[in-house]
């Protein structure tokens, strides 16, 4: 690793196809910002995404990177991960992709406590496929989809991850871009999973949930009473449908990650020229 | 060929009738004994008939046969099952002071034992052990030395305590002892031993023990019958390496992760099942087209849908060759034997890497759960070699950079075979995707590349037709007029039925052929024979279809779809019967 990286080098020369105006402009630069200021270079880094607007951050990063299928991103980390566990792994994904197709794997990657950051590009809606509702819609939210709302409740990402065990829980707003590197910096030096839900707004298809909402809206936890190592303090925090938050919202610092509680440190790419010298004994075993 | 002995122990789920049977194979295997067992088992955890077979001889043993010498029933259901298989002399062991095998009736001309298990188990020590009391009554009645048992017992129970040890010794003791004593009768048994060496196991510990020999260091999976018992080895093994199981939340996780494991750099692995091969059938695509190498074993049971999921089939291959939307090549390996299942998942992981695709490597259930023995040097781990293709590090990753100084993943190569740089390889940065791309591995949607790229991944496939040897097996008699064809499991039935029809003055040459996809050609050889016959268990004749559509010749077909392995004298009789058929026709 070089200290001389800067966040530009975790850019490639793609352009973004996201529309002007795109929250996740935002949640990508804050994403850059951070893997660089915690001292990360492009080669030791690896990011994985899946389908959807999300999905297309791999293009426009430079790392090593898989853009791979839908909701299925955080089970590509843990393997990366596990097999390496000397690379830093980033893991991008939308609502749709974390919180519905992805939303088992979510939770069983939050118990596992898995040593890596998960962004997800929070935008209240499917952007990608046109205008669709998603798991964190409003119940009154009109769409192609769901004229008169989705009439059911939205998914409460943060009440799934700290009923799953979560070690790291943080919200930020895209827009806000010192405080979501912050918040991004904070998610990758935690030793474990580093969740962070970004209100990333969609300014094509959701009018309802916008930057002027969130900034209107948006309260900081650094400015309130909040201790984000008390779990309690974050349950309130969490089951509060009357404000919306930005800052660490629970951190568990006695957190091991899951590498570690199993014992693997080794660079499983390493191999022997031939069978391991101790493998005769496997044999030995069905006598 | 010496004599062979076949006994079984049966009864409900939860008798203990896996571990008894496991105990009395070891034994025989010990006392240099060669030894093949097959399991009839229920999708239940209690209750259900289930029963574990064994099959013995100082010759070498590959299969079952319609022939039951001793069977320890502990209910009257065991002995119904297995009517066919009884014959005049066989003998029937059972405690007739079990309420449910009171008034079982033993058919007059075999030999019923009548031995009070469960109060002779009591003395030694515990109800529990009245299973090791029939074994004891069947050394007895095979004339085979009970120290061998002692020495399994040993094994199974040393962990546990020397008392344990003792009091089964004892408890094994009592039931040679009882029917020596109260039954004055010769049988016709005498389980000879030799010094040989033997190691005893299954398809699927074979298969684990393979991935770790051949470098494997990640798994994930999910349990699925009869798949799980690969998970079950690499547990707290695979550790002893640096390597790492995780028990996914489900079979898409399991092949994501394996996934990510294998972008890592590291040899990955996952295991699973029919239904979860169709659950995974969406990644294996972006394994494909990002070209990962991977090693994805079916353990094929019957299906379809849930099917009969403790029975035998062979019935997934079309879904292996073709499944997934698209195009894309993969390679499928079929090993043929046990052993073949340890040396068929080394060639996988090398294959997996050298050309950089996902691997099938499919066994079916009667492979994956059978154990057979083998001398140990049949795995010998000098010869195990790793070869992982085109691995470029910071000296030679210039070779492979696009004008604009890009790492080419995805390079338009003459062999189809790209550069891999692992994480951490300096300038090496670059992005995988299950969209079409470039040589950099960008999203592209440009016509003249779409085209080169599908080149390129079907160019690696005949790269590996030229560089590797994709030969089938053979055995019987090679100027015979009749050639049968085999995959998977059904070779050692066949081995013994081309002995069988030997026997009968009819010569019959074997091809088995461990390589589906790619797979050898056998034109020549269809060309050649009189009558071409292929035996698979499935309905279709999936793999007699790829012989006709190769050849452009109707072949004749054995198949087998009730749930249950070929027999080698049943075989035996169908070749028989379809080259009479033929003769008619």
């Amino acid at each position: 690793m070089s200290s001389d990286i800067r966040f530009t080098d975790f850019k490639s020369d793609k352009q973004p196809t996201w529309c002007p105006g795109c929250g996740d402009f935002g949640t990508m630069n804050g994403m850059m910002k951070g893997l660089a200021e915690t001292g990360n270079d492009p080669d030791n880094t690896f990011v994985v995404a899946g389908i959807g607007c999300s999905g297309k951050i791999g293009t426009y990063m430079h790392s090593y990177a898989l853009h791979g299928v839908h909701g299925r991103a955080l089970p590509v980390g843990t393997g990366v991960k596990m097999a390496r566990p000397d690379i830093e792994v980033m893991v991008a994904g939308g609502d749709g992709d974390g919180y519905s197709i992805g939303a088992g794997h979510f939770v069983h990657a939050v118990r596992r406590n898995v040593d890596m950051t998960y962004v997800v590009m929070d935008n209240r809606i499917y952007g990608l496929t046109k205008g669709q509702a998603s798991p964190t819609s409003r119940e009154d939210f009109e769409t192609s989809t769901s004229p008169d709302g989705p009439k059911q409740p939205p998914v409460n990402p943060h009440a799934l991850a700290l009923a799953s065990g979560a070690t790291f829980i943080a919200q930020s707003f895209s827009s806000d871009a010192l405080r979501h590197q912050e918040i991004i910096q904070e998610a990758i030096e935690h030793d474990g999973f580093g969740f962070v839900n970004v209100y990333s707004p969609c300014v094509t298809f959701n009018d309802v949930d916008t930057y002027d909402y969130f900034r209107d809206s948006l309260v900081d936890l650094k400015e309130e009473d909040h201790d984000p190592t008390d779990r309690e303090d974050a349950k309130d925090v969490i089951l509060d449908n009357e404000k919306e938050h930005q800052g660490v919202i629970y951190r568990d610092e006695s957190s091991v990650p899951y590498h570690e509680q199993h014992g693997v440190d080794e660079d499983m790419s390493v191999l022997p020229d031939g069978a391991p010298e101790s493998a005769t004994d496997l044999v030995r075993e069905f006598y | 060929m010496a004599a062979d002995f076949n006994w079984a122990v049966g009864g409900e789920a939860g008798d203990g009738i896996d571990s008894t049977g496991k105990i009395f194979a070891q034994a025989l295997s010990r006392a240099g004994r060669h030894v093949f067992t097959s399991k009839d088992f229920a999708s239940r955890i209690r209750g259900g008939y289930t029963a574990y077979k064994v099959r013995t001889s100082v010759d070498k043993v590959q299969s079952v046969v319609d022939r039951l010498d001793v069977l320890i029933a502990l209910t009257p259901r065991t002995i119904e099952e297995n009517l066919d298989e009884l014959h005049e002399g066989s003998v029937i062991i059972y405690d007739g002071e079990r309420t449910t095998m009171q008034d079982v009736e033993i058919p007059e001309e075999m030999i019923g034992l009548d031995v009070p298990l469960k109060s002779l188990a009591e003395e030694a020590g515990g109800a529990i052990m009245r299973n090791v009391v029939a074994l004891g009554a069947a050394c007895e009645v095979a004339e085979f030395p009970i120290e061998n048992l002692d020495s399994a017992l040993e094994k199974r129970f040393k962990d546990k305590g020397q008392k344990l040890v003792d009091n089964n010794k004892e408890a094994a003791r009592a039931g040679q002892s009882y029917v020596a004593e109260e039954y004055d009768h010769e049988f016709d048994y005498d389980l000879e031993t030799t010094d040989e060496d033997y190691v005893l196991l299954n398809g699927d510990e074979a298969i684990g023990m393979g991935a770790i020999a051949a470098g494997c260091r990640f798994y994930a999976g999910y349990p699925i019958t009869p798949a799980t018992d690969v998970m079950t080895y690499l547990t707290g093994r695979i550790e002893r390496y640096g390597g790492h199981v995780v028990q996914a939340e489900d079979e898409l996780s399991a092949i994501n992760m394996a996934l990510g494991a294998a972008r890592g750099g590291a040899r990955a692995m996952t295991a699973t099942s029919g239904p979860g091969i169709d659950l995974m059938t969406e990644t294996f695509g972006l394994i494909a087209t990002s070209e990962t190498p991977l090693v994805i074993c079916n353990v094929m049971r019957s299906g379809p849908s849930t099917g009969m999921p403790t029975k035998q089939e062979q019935g997934d291959l079309n879904g292996m060759l073709y499944g997934g939307h698209g195009e894309v090549p993969r390679f499928v390996l079929a090993p043929t034997t046990i052993d073949e299942c340890f040396w068929k998942t080394v060639e996988a992981f090398n294959l997996a890497e050298k050309y950089q695709l996902p691997v099938y490597l499919t066994a079916d259930l009667s492979m994956a759960v059978t154990e057979q023995t083998f001398s140990p040097e049949t795995f010998d781990m000098d010869e195990v070699e790793i070869e992982r293709g085109k691995v470029v590090d910071e000296t030679t990753i210039d070779d492979h950079m696009s004008d604009s100084g890009g790492f080419q993943p995805h390079e338009i190569t003459d062999d189809g075979i790209s550069p891999r740089a692992f994480p951490g390889t300096a300038d090496g940065a670059h992005m995988s995707t299950g969209l079409e791309h470039d040589e950099q591995g960008r999203r592209t949607e440009d016509t003249e590349m779409r085209v080169e790229q599908v080149d390129k991944r079907n160019r690696k496939v005949e790269t590996a037709r030229e560089r590797e040897d994709w030969s089938p097996r053979e055995f019987g008699d090679a100027d015979a007029d009749t050639l049968v064809i085999t995959w998977g499991s059904n070779e050692g039935a066949l081995a013994e039925a081309v002995e069988f029809l030997d026997e009968e003055g009819i010569d019959v040459r074997v091809l088995s052929v461990p390589y589906v996809f790619p797979r050898p050609d056998l034109s020549d050889d269809v060309a050649a024979a009189e009558t071409t016959v292929v035996v698979e268990c499935n309905e279709r004749g999936q793999f007699a279809d790829l012989v006709e559509h190769d050849v452009l010749e109707r072949v004749d077909r054995i198949n087998k779809y009730n749930g249950v392995r070929f027999k080698a004298d049943e075989l035996a009789d169908d070749i028989k019967a379809t080259l009479a058929e033929g003769v008619e026709a």
